[in-house]
């Protein structure tokens, strides 16, 4: 299926990804009694701070990301992917680092957690990290920066 | 492996599989959903909402729940504080975002589908949370 004027909009494989990330805070929250936030959750494994989670219970959530991946991959026969240069990936993971401990989360304990319970500050944390990306790629593209190869 | 680890490893298998399917886990897809000026692409617009539609109904059955499946209580935020750094730090993750089209999930999630440049974001995210966690000991 596609979106009338989005042919390259991908709908029921969005929603369809979005249900299963929906699933997977679910079962974190009814399980663990905690929210799938990842940027804290990595944090935590590495011992970077974070929540009070278990080290070892953090491990095994950041281990699953990935193997997620890979089940999608068998299952799709591989998964399309342009990823910017090494410095440039090292300069945004570098600011993606510093931004979401400051701002104590990013895409998935504010965006997904968060805004489902009406949590003021994800509502906003999430409304100032969109207008900021949605910024800097408009200021990228104005300046002629191609960073994806 | 107790359950907590298999409950925390299924939850993340499934979470990166979300990343993935939705496509969340490529930068030309991610940046294409930013480029709301430009050549907008709304998937991600679909994905977010699978994500908290599924999220909303589980917040409205959870305080139906006396404790966690296998844990002693809920470990739910209860700030409602707007600081300073919680918009500050936002926007800069907001700016990271855009520059490569990665966020903390999808980076991890990524290192089977493109190891040497997410294994480079990730080592740079965490060098970054290292950096957080230094000023806050100081400070």
């Amino acid at each position: 299926m596609t979106l009338p004027g989005f042919p390259d909009a991908a709908p029921l494989a969005g929603l369809a990804g979005g249900v299963l990330i929906g699933l997977a805070a679910a079962i974190m929250l009814l399980g663990m009694g905690r929210i799938a936030g990842v940027s804290g959750i990595a944090a935590r494994a590495a011992g970077l701070g974070g929540s009070g989670m278990e080290r070892s219970a953090a491990w095994a959530f950041v281990i699953g990301l990935p193997l997620g991946a890979l089940v999608i991959m068998a299952a799709t026969g591989g998964i399309e992917a342009s990823f910017a240069s090494p410095l440039v990936l090292a300069i945004a993971g570098l600011v993606v680092g510093v931004g979401t401990r400051l701002g104590s989360g990013c895409t998935s304990g504010h965006g997904v957690c968060g805004m489902s319970r009406f949590s003021g500050r994800s509502i906003v944390a999430t409304l100032t990290f969109m207008a900021t990306g949605f910024a800097t790629v408009a200021a990228m593209n104005a300046l002629g920066l191609t960073v994806l190869q | 492996m107790n359950a907590r680890l298999i409950i925390s490893l299924v939850s993340g298998t499934v979470f990166g599989a979300g990343l993935a399917l939705g496509g969340m886990t490529d930068p030309a897809r991610v940046r294409g959903f930013l480029d709301l000026l430009g050549d907008w692409d709304p998937t991600l617009a679909f994905v977010m909402g699978g994500a908290v539609l599924v999220m909303v109904l589980v917040w409205q059955f959870q305080p139906r729940m006396v404790r966690p499946l296998f844990a002693e209580s809920f470990a739910v935020p209860t700030r409602k504080d707007l600081t300073p750094s919680l918009i500050g730090g936002s926007a800069l993750f907001g700016i990271g975002w855009g520059i490569a089209g990665l966020c903390p999930g999808p980076g991890i999630a990524a290192l089977v589908i493109e190891p040497a440049g997410a294994a480079i974001f990730v080592a740079a995210m965490l060098a970054g949370m290292g950096l957080v966690r230094l000023t806050e000991r100081n400070s």
